[in-house]
């Protein structure tokens, strides 16, 4: 008791001035994330070239200086000049018209097959990670037997029984993408589970819908941006890869995996056809996965500054 | 340890099982009458007939698994509809190709990844590692088929120094497994430089710093050893996924790989060389995950007991 007391005794005047209000700014989880975000410039290009190529998406057939079927017999094969800055195919078709109009594809392919992959996936993983007991193990089991196919593997697998096609790439893409996300989210869901603040509101009587919806979810929202965005650029390269097979978007569709496919066989004598295409693939799936790098260390705790 | 061994070898029987049930499901998951589908658009009735009585679709659900399964154990995986040939002497004699290419990226991929990880993180935030690491996430971005084709122009047809395709000599291994091991490279090399760096964090590394080491010695022989723990599991699972991505890659070479016979079979629609090769893959996949366990298992004391 006498210590307390002498503890609060004051040591000189200086601690007797009244204390001055320190200005202390309220950091918002998102103005914490884009405080980190922002230092890494690598991101902030890639994030910069992902939205430009969301307005190509939007406008490309637009400002495309030709049109994907134009054909010009003229000049088959040309190499990159003034008048087809990235040459013309084997039909005199402009390859640069060609690939602004595949971004719209590539893009959407990536997104909605993403989308509906992390979709599944984040209800399978919350419904295992919150419920536990038997239907945690059937989901997982069932992961299990999905990770158990290489990706592309599965994605063949599906293809075969549902046909080629860009639709059917979407479904193969979306299908093998849900349990990365069900493992993901499952874990995230586990650890925001046995948090403190759970538990408090559990303990309040919040019904499992109010728990899932208020509290799970957010805290599980961080991981699957990240997920969501390195995905994108995997399920991009993949289905460009099912095109090139032959499996995909089908000719003359400016896909850029099936452009490359058919401008093999001018490999020799006009590699430029082949070039072009896959240098946009390859740029757009680097700046998804610069993306996705730089968001996961803007928005995982356990990387400090 | 025998313990250990025979937990994840049990832990394999239910997932074999749901895999094997999956591919077997596979010929009845593609809308409309199998029969019709394997006999084709032109087959008469009575061809359909005979299909169905050929592969037991006649028979019940049940009934039909059990056979497919004692049928695999026994080897016999049907007829290629394509070639009529018993689809396991059109797997065998494309096996070793598609092995041996997987060998020799496998091999490219550990080289260049563990030496470009280990730089990165022993100059960790120097040039050297950011060109390390923006190295690393180029050769995940890759299209595999499209480094290959610029492989073929340059290396082939304008220097010729390698084969454009096919599978002749040693020379024909170098650009397909280039190819096929860049991806696997740069996954390797991201992961060992975060294990490095956890690593040389660490009490002994100091020591061996304090005590006048060369940092070379100090890096490679105290740090690395390690940090290869986690990076030989990583590797070992990658080696599932260079099957995967030998599908495409033998496209693009032409080689006479399992890959190619995929894609092949897809096009035709020769659903029972699909059936086998799908579980083929699985089942390697399967086996090389379980290896990877079993040897964590062995360098790893702490898992064993848990």
């Amino acid at each position: 008791m006498v210590q307390a007391n002498l503890a609060h005794q004051p040591k000189d005047k200086t601690e007797l001035a009244r204390p001055q209000p320190v200005q202390v700014k309220a950091r918002t989880p998102l103005s914490e994330f884009w405080r980190k975000f922002k230092k890494q410039k690598m991101a902030l290009v890639a994030g910069s070239f992902v939205l430009a190529l969301m307005l190509i998406a939007l406008v490309g057939p637009y400002i495309a200086p030709y049109s994907s079927k134009e054909f010009d017999y003229e000049s088959i094969l040309a190499g990159p000049s003034l008048h087809h800055w990235m040459g013309t195919d084997a039909y005199g078709r402009d390859i640069f018209s060609r690939v602004l109009e595949g971004t719209r594809i590539s893009l959407f392919v990536g997104l909605f097959s993403v989308l509906f992959g992390a979709l599944g996936g984040t209800i399978l993983g919350i419904i295992a990670g919150f419920y536990g007991k038997w239907i945690d193990s059937v989901i997982m089991r069932i992961c299990d037997v999905l990770f158990a196919f290489p990706g592309i593997l599965l994605a063949i697998g599906i293809i075969a029984i549902l046909g080629p096609g860009l639709s059917n790439v979407i479904i193969a893409v979306s299908i093998f993408s849900v349990p990365i996300f069900a493992r993901i989210v499952r874990s995230s869901t586990l650890s925001v589970k046995a948090t403190l603040y759970v538990e408090a509101t559990k303990s309040l009587g919040a019904k499992n819908s109010r728990l899932i919806w208020k509290h799970i979810f957010p805290g599980t929202v961080s991981s699957i941006i990240v997920y969501f965005t390195m995905r994108i650029g995997t399920s991009i390269l993949t289905a460009a890869s099912l095109s090139f097979l032959g499996l995909g978007a089908q000719p003359p569709t400016p896909e850029w995996g099936a452009m490359l496919s058919s401008g093999r066989d001018y490999l020799n004598t006009a590699p430029h056809v082949v070039f072009y295409p896959g240098m946009a693939i390859f740029v757009t799936v680097l700046a998804f996965n610069l993306l996705g790098d730089g968001l996961r260390d803007a928005l995982d705790p356990k990387i400090k500054d | 340890m025998f313990q250990y061994f025979i937990k994840r070898l049990a832990g394999i029987i239910p997932i074999l099982m749901i895999v094997s049930i999956f591919i077997f499901l596979f010929v009845h998951m593609i809308p409309g009458d199998p029969a019709r589908l394997v006999a084709g658009q032109d087959a008469t009735q009575q061809d359909v007939e005979s299909v169905r009585k050929q592969l037991e679709l006649d028979k019940p659900l049940h009934q039909q698994y059990l056979s497919f399964v004692t049928n695999m154990i026994h080897g016999d995986f049907g007829h290629s509809l394509k070639t009529k040939r018993p689809v396991i002497e059109e797997i065998q004699s494309r096996f070793m190709p598609t092995f041996w290419l997987s060998v020799w990226s496998m091999v490219w991929a550990v080289l260049f990844g563990l030496l470009i990880g280990v730089v990165s993180a022993s100059k960790r935030n120097k040039w050297q590692d950011y060109a390390g690491m923006f190295g690393a996430v180029a050769g995940i971005s890759l299209p595999s088929f499209w480094m290959g084709l610029m492989l073929i122009q340059l290396f082939s047809v304008k220097l010729g120094w390698f084969p454009t395709g096919g599978l002749d000599s040693w020379k024909s291994y170098v650009l397909p497994s280039l190819t096929l091991g860049a991806g696997v490279a740069a996954v390797i090399a991201r992961f060992t430089r975060s294990s490095l760096m956890d690593i040389l964090k660490e009490d002994y590394i100091r020591t061996g710093r304090a005590k006048g080491l060369h940092e070379r010695k100090v890096v490679w022989d105290h740090g690395l050893k390690n940090a290869l723990i986690p990076v030989v599991t990583m590797t070992g699972l990658q080696f599932g996924f260079l099957l995967g991505g030998s599908i495409v890659i033998e496209t693009v070479f032409g080689w006479p790989g399992l890959g190619r016979l995929l894609v092949d079979s897809v096009s035709f629609r020769d659903y029972p060389v699909i059936q086998s090769l799908m579980l083929l893959f699985a089942l390697e996949f399967i086996i090389i995950n379980l290896i990877v366990d079993l040897l964590y298992g062995v360098m790893n004391p702490q898992i064993r007991y848990e």
